[in-house]
Protein backbone atom coordinates (compact mmCIF):
# COMPACT_ATOMS: atom_id res chain seq x y z
CA UNK A 1 0.00 0.00 0.00
CA UNK A 2 2.23 2.47 1.01
CA UNK A 3 4.97 1.39 -1.76
CA UNK A 4 2.69 1.88 -4.36
CA UNK A 5 1.61 5.57 -3.52
CA UNK A 6 5.56 5.88 -2.91
CA UNK A 7 6.14 4.90 -6.86
CA UNK A 8 3.13 6.88 -8.10
CA UNK A 9 4.32 9.91 -5.92
CA UNK A 10 7.80 9.65 -6.97
CA UNK A 11 6.83 8.95 -10.94
CA UNK A 12 4.10 11.39 -11.32
CA UNK A 13 6.93 14.47 -9.92
CA UNK A 14 4.10 16.99 -9.30
CA UNK A 15 4.88 20.13 -9.53
CA UNK A 16 6.38 21.83 -6.17
CA UNK A 17 7.37 18.94 -4.46
CA UNK A 18 10.27 19.04 -2.94
CA UNK A 19 11.25 15.23 -2.14
CA UNK A 20 8.89 12.10 -1.05
CA UNK A 21 10.60 10.01 1.67
CA UNK A 22 9.17 7.38 3.89
CA UNK A 23 9.39 6.83 7.70
CA UNK A 24 7.85 4.44 10.38
CA UNK A 25 5.39 3.15 7.68
CA UNK A 26 4.03 7.01 6.39
CA UNK A 27 4.96 8.40 3.22
CA UNK A 28 6.43 12.23 3.88
CA UNK A 29 5.90 14.60 1.17
CA UNK A 30 7.82 18.07 1.16
CA UNK A 31 6.28 20.98 -0.74
CA UNK A 32 7.06 24.53 -1.91
CA UNK A 33 4.10 26.95 -0.04
CA UNK A 34 3.48 28.21 -3.51
CA UNK A 35 2.62 25.25 -4.76
CA UNK A 36 0.98 23.80 -1.99
CA UNK A 37 -2.91 24.51 -3.36
CA UNK A 38 -1.75 22.93 -6.37
CA UNK A 39 -0.69 19.43 -4.89
CA UNK A 40 -3.60 19.28 -2.14
CA UNK A 41 -5.75 19.67 -5.16
CA UNK A 42 -4.23 17.15 -7.34
CA UNK A 43 -3.73 14.98 -4.38
CA UNK A 44 -7.70 15.20 -3.64
CA UNK A 45 -8.67 14.73 -7.17
CA UNK A 46 -6.58 12.36 -8.70
CA UNK A 47 -7.91 9.14 -8.73
CA UNK A 48 -4.50 7.65 -7.96
CA UNK A 49 -4.04 9.30 -5.11
CA UNK A 50 -7.95 10.17 -3.88
CA UNK A 51 -7.21 11.69 -0.73
CA UNK A 52 -10.88 12.78 -0.24
CA UNK A 53 -10.12 13.41 3.91
CA UNK A 54 -7.85 16.08 5.46
CA UNK A 55 -7.10 14.27 8.63
CA UNK A 56 -5.09 16.99 10.74
CA UNK A 57 -2.96 20.29 10.39
CA UNK A 58 -0.39 21.31 12.92
CA UNK A 59 3.04 22.77 13.27
CA UNK A 60 6.46 22.14 14.22
CA UNK A 61 8.46 24.15 15.79
CA UNK A 62 12.26 24.09 15.07
CA UNK A 63 14.24 26.97 16.94
CA UNK A 64 17.29 28.49 14.96
CA UNK A 65 16.53 26.02 11.94
CA UNK A 66 15.79 27.34 8.48
CA UNK A 67 12.74 27.36 7.96
CA UNK A 68 11.92 27.56 11.39
CA UNK A 69 8.53 26.44 11.42
CA UNK A 70 7.09 22.91 9.68
CA UNK A 71 3.31 22.78 8.89
CA UNK A 72 2.07 19.61 8.35
CA UNK A 73 -0.77 18.02 6.96
CA UNK A 74 -2.20 13.96 7.48
CA UNK A 75 -4.24 13.07 4.51
CA UNK A 76 -6.16 9.85 4.31
CA UNK A 77 -8.29 8.24 1.31
CA UNK A 78 -11.05 7.16 1.84
CA UNK A 79 -10.99 4.71 -1.57
CA UNK A 80 -7.53 3.62 -1.58
CA UNK A 81 -7.08 3.37 2.51
CA UNK A 82 -3.77 5.45 2.21
CA UNK A 83 -2.21 8.34 4.11
CA UNK A 84 0.33 10.65 3.32
CA UNK A 85 2.04 13.63 5.24
CA UNK A 86 2.66 16.81 3.76
CA UNK A 87 5.16 19.42 5.35
CA UNK A 88 5.39 22.91 4.21
CA UNK A 89 8.20 25.25 5.77
CA UNK A 90 7.32 28.40 7.26
CA UNK A 91 10.11 31.29 7.58
CA UNK A 92 10.84 32.81 11.25
CA UNK A 93 10.52 36.05 10.39
CA UNK A 94 6.94 35.93 8.68
CA UNK A 95 5.60 32.78 9.09
CA UNK A 96 2.60 32.20 6.38
CA UNK A 97 1.67 29.75 4.00
CA UNK A 98 -1.29 29.59 1.59
CA UNK A 99 -4.92 28.24 3.42
CA UNK A 100 -6.15 24.99 2.19
CA UNK A 101 -10.03 25.65 3.03
CA UNK A 102 -10.62 25.74 -0.37
CA UNK A 103 -9.40 22.50 -1.11
CA UNK A 104 -11.09 20.84 2.16
CA UNK A 105 -13.39 23.07 4.08
CA UNK A 106 -13.09 21.15 7.25
CA UNK A 107 -9.04 23.11 7.36
CA UNK A 108 -10.73 25.89 8.71
CA UNK A 109 -10.94 25.26 12.79
CA UNK A 110 -7.18 23.27 12.35
CA UNK A 111 -5.82 26.40 10.70
CA UNK A 112 -7.64 28.64 13.00
CA UNK A 113 -6.01 26.92 15.52
CA UNK A 114 -2.43 26.41 14.19
CA UNK A 115 -2.68 29.90 14.08
CA UNK A 116 -3.45 30.75 17.50
CA UNK A 117 -0.67 27.82 19.13
CA UNK A 118 2.03 28.88 16.43
CA UNK A 119 1.23 32.46 14.97
CA UNK A 120 1.40 30.86 11.40
CA UNK A 121 -0.86 33.40 9.23
CA UNK A 122 -2.55 31.13 6.16
CA UNK A 123 -3.37 32.96 3.68
CA UNK A 124 -6.85 33.54 1.84
CA UNK A 125 -8.79 31.71 5.28
CA UNK A 126 -12.03 33.22 5.72
CA UNK A 127 -12.16 33.73 9.20
CA UNK A 128 -9.06 33.31 11.01
CA UNK A 129 -8.77 34.25 14.68
CA UNK A 130 -7.97 32.33 17.86
CA UNK A 131 -9.86 29.56 18.67
CA UNK A 132 -9.07 28.00 21.95
CA UNK A 133 -7.52 31.22 23.67
CA UNK A 134 -9.25 35.19 23.64
CA UNK A 135 -8.24 37.43 21.66
CA UNK A 136 -6.35 39.84 24.01
CA UNK A 137 -3.88 36.76 24.67
CA UNK A 138 0.12 37.96 24.28
CA UNK A 139 2.09 35.00 22.22
CA UNK A 140 1.47 32.19 20.64
CA UNK A 141 1.80 29.32 23.02
CA UNK A 142 3.35 26.12 21.76
CA UNK A 143 6.25 27.93 20.45
CA UNK A 144 10.04 26.72 21.86
CA UNK A 145 10.58 30.04 22.94
CA UNK A 146 7.20 30.65 24.82
CA UNK A 147 7.82 29.57 28.28
CA UNK A 148 5.31 27.06 29.98
CA UNK A 149 5.05 28.99 33.54
CA UNK A 150 4.24 32.16 31.78
CA UNK A 151 1.62 33.93 33.52
CA UNK A 152 -0.75 36.64 31.07
CA UNK A 153 -1.65 40.04 32.05
CA UNK A 154 -5.30 40.44 33.44
CA UNK A 155 -7.68 41.52 31.07
CA UNK A 156 -10.42 43.58 32.76
CA UNK A 157 -13.80 43.98 31.00
CA UNK A 158 -12.99 47.66 30.39
CA UNK A 159 -10.06 46.95 28.18
CA UNK A 160 -12.56 43.81 25.51
CA UNK A 161 -15.76 45.57 25.56
CA UNK A 162 -15.11 48.08 23.02
CA UNK A 163 -12.64 46.11 20.75
CA UNK A 164 -14.70 43.36 20.93
CA UNK A 165 -18.10 45.17 19.49
CA UNK A 166 -16.18 46.53 16.98
CA UNK A 167 -15.60 43.41 15.86
CA UNK A 168 -18.46 41.69 16.72
CA UNK A 169 -19.97 44.84 14.17
CA UNK A 170 -17.28 44.27 11.56
CA UNK A 171 -18.34 40.41 10.99
CA UNK A 172 -21.36 40.78 11.26
CA UNK A 173 -21.57 43.41 8.63
CA UNK A 174 -19.28 40.52 6.80
CA UNK A 175 -21.09 37.17 7.22
CA UNK A 176 -24.35 38.74 7.20
CA UNK A 177 -24.86 41.94 5.32
CA UNK A 178 -27.65 44.45 6.13
CA UNK A 179 -29.85 43.58 8.97
CA UNK B 1 -36.17 54.69 16.56
CA UNK B 2 -34.10 56.51 14.26
CA UNK B 3 -34.78 58.55 11.34
CA UNK B 4 -33.85 56.25 8.58
CA UNK B 5 -36.21 53.65 10.14
CA UNK B 6 -39.11 56.27 9.64
CA UNK B 7 -39.12 56.05 6.20
CA UNK B 8 -39.48 52.64 5.81
CA UNK B 9 -42.30 52.76 8.01
CA UNK B 10 -45.30 52.10 5.93
CA UNK B 11 -43.91 49.02 4.78
CA UNK B 12 -45.41 46.88 7.38
CA UNK B 13 -43.77 42.78 6.95
CA UNK B 14 -40.26 44.63 7.02
CA UNK B 15 -41.01 46.26 9.80
CA UNK B 16 -42.70 43.27 11.71
CA UNK B 17 -39.38 41.09 11.13
CA UNK B 18 -37.09 43.78 12.54
CA UNK B 19 -33.84 42.54 13.33
CA UNK B 20 -32.22 38.91 13.88
CA UNK B 21 -32.80 37.58 17.72
CA UNK B 22 -28.97 37.05 19.09
CA UNK B 23 -28.84 34.09 21.51
CA UNK B 24 -26.41 32.81 23.41
CA UNK B 25 -25.95 28.93 24.35
CA UNK B 26 -23.70 28.49 26.96
CA UNK B 27 -20.87 28.47 27.91
CA UNK B 28 -23.01 26.35 30.43
CA UNK B 29 -26.06 25.75 29.27
CA UNK B 30 -27.93 23.18 30.70
CA UNK B 31 -28.95 21.20 27.27
CA UNK B 32 -25.66 20.38 26.32
CA UNK B 33 -23.15 18.08 27.39
CA UNK B 34 -19.80 19.18 27.22
CA UNK B 35 -18.42 23.36 27.51
CA UNK B 36 -19.24 25.34 24.29
CA UNK B 37 -20.48 28.58 23.74
CA UNK B 38 -23.11 28.29 20.01
CA UNK B 39 -23.74 31.73 19.01
CA UNK B 40 -26.98 31.92 17.30
CA UNK B 41 -28.82 34.30 15.19
CA UNK B 42 -32.22 34.05 14.93
CA UNK B 43 -35.41 34.35 12.52
CA UNK B 44 -38.15 33.23 15.05
CA UNK B 45 -36.74 29.60 15.38
CA UNK B 46 -34.94 29.49 12.43
CA UNK B 47 -31.76 29.73 13.01
CA UNK B 48 -29.98 32.24 10.63
CA UNK B 49 -26.07 31.79 11.22
CA UNK B 50 -24.09 29.78 14.09
CA UNK B 51 -20.53 30.18 15.13
CA UNK B 52 -19.12 27.64 17.97
CA UNK B 53 -16.59 28.95 20.43
CA UNK B 54 -14.64 26.03 21.77
CA UNK B 55 -11.72 26.19 23.98
CA UNK B 56 -13.45 26.61 27.62
CA UNK B 57 -11.33 23.77 28.78
CA UNK B 58 -7.89 24.04 26.74
CA UNK B 59 -5.13 22.99 29.13
CA UNK B 60 -1.78 23.13 26.77
CA UNK B 61 -2.39 18.85 26.53
CA UNK B 62 0.57 19.52 23.97
CA UNK B 63 2.78 21.97 26.17
CA UNK B 64 2.62 19.81 29.18
CA UNK B 65 3.72 16.50 26.77
CA UNK B 66 6.25 18.58 25.94
CA UNK B 67 7.59 19.59 29.13
CA UNK B 68 7.70 15.70 30.63
CA UNK B 69 9.06 12.68 29.67
CA UNK B 70 7.32 10.21 27.67
CA UNK B 71 5.24 7.63 30.24
CA UNK B 72 4.52 11.33 31.86
CA UNK B 73 1.80 12.43 28.96
CA UNK B 74 -0.42 9.25 29.74
CA UNK B 75 -2.47 10.55 32.68
CA UNK B 76 -2.83 13.54 30.10
CA UNK B 77 -4.68 11.36 27.90
CA UNK B 78 -6.78 10.37 30.31
CA UNK B 79 -8.57 13.50 30.19
CA UNK B 80 -8.96 14.22 26.43
CA UNK B 81 -11.79 12.13 25.69
CA UNK B 82 -12.77 11.27 29.57
CA UNK B 83 -15.74 8.70 28.90
CA UNK B 84 -13.46 6.80 27.18
CA UNK B 85 -9.94 6.69 28.65
CA UNK B 86 -8.43 3.96 27.80
CA UNK B 87 -8.70 4.30 24.23
CA UNK B 88 -6.68 7.36 24.46
CA UNK B 89 -4.38 5.48 26.73
CA UNK B 90 -3.86 2.58 24.18
CA UNK B 91 -3.37 5.67 21.01
CA UNK B 92 -0.75 7.35 22.73
CA UNK B 93 0.97 3.81 23.73
CA UNK B 94 0.47 2.77 20.20
CA UNK B 95 2.23 5.79 18.85
CA UNK B 96 5.38 5.82 20.78
CA UNK B 97 5.70 1.93 20.56
CA UNK B 98 5.91 2.87 16.69
CA UNK B 99 8.77 4.81 17.46
CA UNK B 100 10.56 2.14 19.36
CA UNK B 101 9.36 -0.17 16.35
CA UNK B 102 8.21 -2.59 19.04
CA UNK B 103 5.04 -4.83 19.45
CA UNK B 104 3.61 -5.83 23.06
CA UNK B 105 3.22 -9.62 23.75
CA UNK B 106 -0.31 -10.83 22.44
CA UNK B 107 -1.87 -10.79 26.24
CA UNK B 108 -1.02 -7.21 25.98
CA UNK B 109 -2.84 -6.87 23.12
CA UNK B 110 -5.77 -8.78 23.64
CA UNK B 111 -6.26 -6.94 27.12
CA UNK B 112 -5.90 -3.65 25.35
CA UNK B 113 -8.39 -4.66 22.93
CA UNK B 114 -10.75 -5.70 25.68
CA UNK B 115 -10.25 -2.62 27.80
CA UNK B 116 -10.59 -0.59 24.98
CA UNK B 117 -13.86 -1.48 24.05
CA UNK B 118 -15.08 -1.47 27.81
CA UNK B 119 -14.20 2.04 27.65
CA UNK B 120 -16.18 2.57 24.00
CA UNK B 121 -18.96 0.84 25.87
CA UNK B 122 -18.61 3.76 28.82
CA UNK B 123 -18.93 6.53 25.75
CA UNK B 124 -21.83 4.95 24.01
CA UNK B 125 -23.63 4.75 27.22
CA UNK B 126 -22.80 8.35 28.13
CA UNK B 127 -23.51 10.30 24.87
CA UNK B 128 -27.11 7.91 24.62
CA UNK B 129 -28.16 8.74 28.00
CA UNK B 130 -27.00 12.50 28.05
CA UNK B 131 -28.37 12.76 24.70
CA UNK B 132 -32.04 11.38 25.99
CA UNK B 133 -31.91 13.95 29.30
CA UNK B 134 -31.39 16.87 27.01
CA UNK B 135 -33.81 15.79 25.33
CA UNK B 136 -35.35 15.31 28.90
CA UNK B 137 -36.11 11.68 29.15
CA UNK B 138 -34.54 11.77 32.71
CA UNK B 139 -35.11 7.91 33.16
CA UNK B 140 -32.74 6.54 30.50
CA UNK B 141 -29.96 9.04 31.84
CA UNK B 142 -30.25 7.27 34.64
CA UNK B 143 -30.45 3.58 33.57
CA UNK B 144 -27.45 4.85 31.22
CA UNK B 145 -25.53 5.98 34.28
CA UNK B 146 -26.20 2.57 35.95
CA UNK B 147 -24.43 0.62 32.75
CA UNK B 148 -21.79 2.84 32.70
CA UNK B 149 -20.73 2.05 36.90
CA UNK B 150 -20.51 -1.33 35.27
CA UNK B 151 -18.30 -0.53 32.95
CA UNK B 152 -16.42 1.41 35.20
CA UNK B 153 -16.48 -1.43 37.61
CA UNK B 154 -14.10 -3.02 35.26
CA UNK B 155 -11.71 -0.04 34.85
CA UNK B 156 -11.52 -0.60 38.61
CA UNK B 157 -10.88 -4.09 38.52
CA UNK B 158 -8.23 -3.66 35.83
CA UNK B 159 -6.26 -0.10 37.05
CA UNK B 160 -7.84 0.52 40.35
CA UNK B 161 -9.01 3.56 38.98
CA UNK B 162 -12.71 4.22 37.90
CA UNK B 163 -11.86 7.38 35.62
CA UNK B 164 -8.79 8.60 35.35
CA UNK B 165 -7.24 5.17 34.02
CA UNK B 166 -3.90 5.87 33.40
CA UNK B 167 -3.91 1.85 32.31
CA UNK B 168 -1.98 1.12 29.43
CA UNK B 169 1.94 1.54 29.94
CA UNK B 170 4.44 2.22 26.72
CA UNK B 171 5.67 -1.35 26.16
CA UNK B 172 2.34 -2.96 28.02
CA UNK B 173 0.31 -2.44 30.37
CA UNK B 174 0.03 -1.32 34.34
CA UNK B 175 -0.77 -4.63 35.37
CA UNK B 176 -1.86 -7.93 34.33
CA UNK B 177 -5.67 -8.46 34.56
CA UNK B 178 -6.74 -9.59 37.93
CA UNK B 179 -7.69 -13.32 38.88
CA UNK B 180 -10.77 -14.21 37.69
CA UNK B 181 -11.16 -11.38 35.29
CA UNK B 182 -13.20 -13.12 32.85
CA UNK B 183 -16.21 -14.02 34.37
CA UNK B 184 -16.51 -10.36 36.26
CA UNK B 185 -16.45 -8.91 33.07
CA UNK B 186 -19.31 -11.54 31.34
CA UNK B 187 -21.18 -10.71 34.43
CA UNK B 188 -20.47 -6.93 34.33
CA UNK B 189 -21.78 -6.72 30.30
CA UNK B 190 -24.80 -9.02 31.10
CA UNK B 191 -25.79 -6.67 33.69
CA UNK B 192 -24.96 -3.40 31.35
CA UNK B 193 -26.70 -5.02 28.26
CA UNK B 194 -29.64 -5.82 30.50
CA UNK B 195 -30.27 -2.00 32.08
CA UNK B 196 -29.31 -1.50 27.88
CA UNK B 197 -32.66 -3.61 26.71
CA UNK B 198 -35.16 -1.32 29.06
CA UNK B 199 -33.13 1.88 27.77
CA UNK B 200 -33.54 0.83 24.10
CA UNK B 201 -37.34 0.02 25.12
CA UNK B 202 -37.48 3.38 26.61
CA UNK B 203 -36.22 5.10 23.50
CA UNK B 204 -36.08 3.16 20.26
CA UNK B 205 -39.81 3.13 19.30
CA UNK B 206 -40.62 6.42 21.59
CA UNK B 207 -42.83 8.67 19.34
CA UNK B 208 -41.90 12.13 21.20
CA UNK B 209 -37.37 11.10 21.03
CA UNK B 210 -38.23 9.74 17.37
CA UNK B 211 -39.88 13.53 16.33
CA UNK B 212 -36.62 15.23 17.84
CA UNK B 213 -34.32 12.97 16.15
CA UNK B 214 -35.78 12.00 12.67
CA UNK B 215 -34.83 14.11 9.92
CA UNK B 216 -32.88 16.71 11.84
CA UNK B 217 -28.86 17.65 11.54
CA UNK B 218 -28.70 15.75 8.33
CA UNK B 219 -25.48 16.33 6.67
CA UNK B 220 -24.44 14.04 3.70
CA UNK B 221 -21.60 11.93 3.72
CA UNK B 222 -19.74 13.99 1.18
CA UNK B 223 -20.05 17.10 3.43
CA UNK B 224 -18.45 15.04 6.52
CA UNK B 225 -15.71 13.88 4.71
CA UNK B 226 -14.81 17.38 3.70
CA UNK B 227 -14.78 18.45 6.76
CA UNK B 228 -12.86 15.40 8.08
CA UNK B 229 -16.09 13.67 10.09
CA UNK B 230 -15.27 10.03 10.88
CA UNK B 231 -16.69 7.60 13.70
CA UNK B 232 -20.15 7.08 14.42
CA UNK B 233 -21.18 10.25 12.33
CA UNK B 234 -19.80 9.40 9.05
CA UNK B 235 -20.92 5.86 9.57
CA UNK B 236 -24.41 7.15 10.24
CA UNK B 237 -24.35 8.30 6.52
CA UNK B 238 -23.57 5.47 5.33
CA UNK B 239 -19.64 5.11 4.85
CA UNK B 240 -18.65 2.24 6.69
CA UNK B 241 -14.95 3.70 7.84
CA UNK B 242 -14.06 2.25 10.99
CA UNK B 243 -10.20 1.96 11.43
CA UNK B 244 -10.32 -1.20 13.48
CA UNK B 245 -11.63 -2.83 10.08
CA UNK B 246 -9.72 -0.56 7.55
CA UNK B 247 -6.35 -0.02 9.29
CA UNK B 248 -6.59 -2.70 11.72
CA UNK B 249 -4.40 -2.42 15.06
CA UNK B 250 -3.79 -4.47 18.04
CA UNK B 251 -6.08 -7.60 16.84
CA UNK B 252 -8.83 -6.42 15.60
CA UNK B 253 -7.98 -8.60 12.42
CA UNK B 254 -8.42 -11.75 13.80
CA UNK B 255 -12.28 -10.79 15.97
CA UNK B 256 -15.38 -10.94 13.95
CA UNK B 257 -17.89 -7.75 14.32
CA UNK B 258 -19.83 -5.85 11.85
CA UNK B 259 -19.26 -1.95 11.01
CA UNK B 260 -23.24 -0.86 11.57
CA UNK B 261 -23.98 1.81 9.25
CA UNK B 262 -26.82 4.26 8.66
CA UNK B 263 -29.16 5.43 5.59
CA UNK B 264 -29.99 9.31 5.79
CA UNK B 265 -27.54 10.51 8.31
CA UNK B 266 -29.85 12.11 10.71
CA UNK B 267 -29.69 12.17 14.02
CA UNK B 268 -31.84 9.02 14.42
CA UNK B 269 -29.33 7.14 12.73
CA UNK B 270 -27.01 8.87 14.88
CA UNK B 271 -28.48 6.92 17.57
CA UNK B 272 -29.27 3.44 16.02
CA UNK B 273 -25.37 3.07 14.60
CA UNK B 274 -24.26 3.61 17.92
CA UNK B 275 -26.92 1.14 19.69
CA UNK B 276 -25.79 -1.39 17.32
CA UNK B 277 -21.91 -0.88 18.19
CA UNK B 278 -22.83 -1.15 21.93
CA UNK B 279 -23.96 -4.86 20.42
CA UNK B 280 -20.60 -5.43 18.38
CA UNK B 281 -18.51 -4.01 21.39
CA UNK B 282 -20.05 -6.48 23.67
CA UNK B 283 -19.36 -9.41 20.91
CA UNK B 284 -15.43 -8.20 20.61
CA UNK B 285 -15.31 -8.22 24.21
CA UNK B 286 -16.77 -12.01 24.41
CA UNK B 287 -14.30 -13.42 21.33
CA UNK B 288 -11.48 -11.67 23.04
CA UNK B 289 -12.18 -13.12 26.46
CA UNK B 290 -12.54 -16.11 25.08
CA UNK B 291 -9.03 -16.14 22.84
CA UNK B 292 -7.06 -14.45 25.60
CA UNK B 293 -3.49 -15.98 25.76
CA UNK B 294 -1.14 -16.80 28.53
CA UNK B 295 1.87 -15.06 28.70
CA UNK B 296 3.52 -11.48 29.57
CA UNK B 297 1.37 -8.13 28.91
CA UNK B 298 4.80 -6.13 28.59
CA UNK B 299 7.31 -6.63 25.94
CA UNK B 300 10.39 -7.68 27.52
CA UNK B 301 12.78 -4.88 26.78
CA UNK B 302 14.87 -2.33 29.30
CA UNK B 303 14.41 0.53 26.96
CA UNK B 304 10.06 0.74 28.10
CA UNK B 305 9.36 -1.12 30.63
CA UNK B 306 11.27 -1.77 34.26
CA UNK B 307 12.99 -4.73 35.00
CA UNK B 308 11.42 -7.20 37.78
CA UNK B 309 12.74 -5.51 41.30
CA UNK B 310 14.09 -9.08 42.55
CA UNK B 311 16.14 -9.11 39.22
CA UNK B 312 17.55 -4.93 39.81
CA UNK B 313 17.87 -5.80 43.30
CA UNK B 314 20.83 -8.87 42.57
CA UNK B 315 21.96 -7.97 39.62
CA UNK B 316 23.94 -5.03 37.90
CA UNK B 317 23.05 -4.95 34.51
CA UNK B 318 19.78 -4.38 35.47
CA UNK B 319 20.13 -2.24 37.97
CA UNK B 320 21.90 -0.22 36.07
CA UNK B 321 18.69 -0.26 33.08
CA UNK B 322 16.27 0.78 36.71
CA UNK B 323 18.30 3.77 37.18
CA UNK B 324 18.59 5.05 33.50
CA UNK B 325 14.83 4.41 33.22
CA UNK B 326 14.15 6.43 36.44
CA UNK B 327 16.27 8.73 35.85
CA UNK B 328 15.86 9.60 32.48
CA UNK B 329 12.59 7.48 31.04
CA UNK B 330 12.56 6.02 27.80
CA UNK B 331 14.44 7.23 25.07
CA UNK B 332 13.04 6.64 21.42
CA UNK B 333 14.77 7.08 18.38
CA UNK B 334 14.61 10.35 15.98
CA UNK B 335 12.05 10.26 14.34
CA UNK B 336 7.98 10.74 13.77
CA UNK B 337 5.08 8.86 13.86
CA UNK B 338 1.40 9.35 12.95
CA UNK B 339 -0.72 6.14 14.41
CA UNK B 340 -4.21 6.51 14.78
CA UNK B 341 -6.72 4.95 16.17
CA UNK B 342 -10.71 4.55 16.40
CA UNK B 343 -11.88 6.38 19.17
CA UNK B 344 -15.54 6.28 20.27
CA UNK B 345 -16.18 8.92 18.18
CA UNK B 346 -14.07 8.69 15.03
CA UNK B 347 -10.39 8.90 14.63
CA UNK B 348 -8.22 9.45 16.71
CA UNK B 349 -4.46 10.21 15.87
CA UNK B 350 -1.37 11.19 17.58
CA UNK B 351 1.35 12.75 15.77
CA UNK B 352 4.67 12.22 17.97
CA UNK B 353 8.09 14.09 16.56
CA UNK B 354 11.03 12.98 18.37
CA UNK B 355 14.69 14.07 18.60
CA UNK B 356 16.16 11.31 20.06
CA UNK B 357 15.66 12.90 24.10
CA UNK B 358 13.40 11.42 26.96
CA UNK B 359 10.54 13.95 26.15
CA UNK B 360 8.59 14.30 22.62
CA UNK B 361 9.59 17.17 20.75
CA UNK B 362 6.13 17.52 19.62
CA UNK B 363 3.22 15.56 20.88
CA UNK B 364 0.00 16.45 18.88
CA UNK B 365 -3.44 14.95 19.23
CA UNK B 366 -5.99 14.36 16.62
CA UNK B 367 -9.00 14.54 18.42
CA UNK B 368 -12.44 13.52 16.44
CA UNK B 369 -14.23 15.79 18.59
CA UNK B 370 -12.46 18.69 17.38
CA UNK B 371 -13.41 17.77 13.53
CA UNK B 372 -16.83 16.79 14.38
CA UNK B 373 -18.22 19.78 16.50
CA UNK B 374 -16.92 21.84 13.42
CA UNK B 375 -19.60 21.17 11.24
CA UNK B 376 -22.53 21.59 13.95
CA UNK B 377 -22.71 25.14 12.18
CA UNK B 378 -23.04 23.22 8.97
CA UNK B 379 -25.70 20.80 9.98
CA UNK B 380 -28.05 22.94 12.02
CA UNK B 381 -27.92 25.81 9.33
CA UNK B 382 -31.53 26.67 8.56
CA UNK B 383 -32.92 24.29 10.97
CA UNK B 384 -35.07 25.31 14.00
CA UNK B 385 -33.47 26.10 17.72
CA UNK B 386 -34.68 23.04 19.20
CA UNK B 387 -32.85 20.90 16.51
CA UNK B 388 -29.16 22.27 17.78
CA UNK B 389 -29.84 20.02 21.23
CA UNK B 390 -30.24 16.32 19.58
CA UNK B 391 -27.58 17.73 16.96
CA UNK B 392 -25.10 18.90 19.34
CA UNK B 393 -25.81 15.39 21.29
CA UNK B 394 -24.97 13.08 18.53
CA UNK B 395 -21.93 14.75 17.44
CA UNK B 396 -21.57 13.84 20.91
CA UNK B 397 -18.45 16.44 21.79
CA UNK B 398 -16.39 15.78 24.56
CA UNK B 399 -14.97 19.15 26.01
CA UNK B 400 -11.52 17.60 26.94
CA UNK B 401 -10.80 16.44 23.74
CA UNK B 402 -12.04 19.00 21.83
CA UNK B 403 -10.11 21.94 23.39
CA UNK B 404 -7.31 19.84 24.71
Amino acid sequence: MTETLLTTLTSQALEGIVDVTETHGDVVVRVLPAALIDVCTALRDDPAFAFNFLMDVTAVDYPGCDPRFEVVYHLYSLALNHRVRLKVGAPEAAPRVPSVTAVWPGANWLERETYDMYGIQFDGHPDLRRIYLYEEFEGHPLRKDYPKEKRQPLVTRADVEPAQQRRQRERDSERYGRW
Amino acid sequence: MSDTDAGSKAVLPDELHGEPLELQMGPSHPATHGTVRISLKLDGERILWSDVQVGYLHRGFEKECEAGEYAQAIPYTDRLNYASPIINNVGYCLAVEKLFGVEVPPRGQYLRTIASEISRLSDHFTCLGAGAMELAAMTPFLYCMQAREHMWDLHEALCGARVTTNYVRIGGLQSDAPDGFAALCREKLAAALAIFADVERMLTENPIFRDRLEGTGIASADTLIAYGVTGPLLRAAGVPLDLRRTQPYLVYDQLDFDVPIGKTGDNYDRYLVRVEEIRQSVRIIEQALAALPEGPVDVDDPRLRLPPKGRVFNRMEELIDQFKMVTEGARPPAGEVYQAVEGANGELGFYIVSNGSGRPWKCRCRSPSFSNTQVLSEMVQGALLADVVPTFDMINMIGGECDR
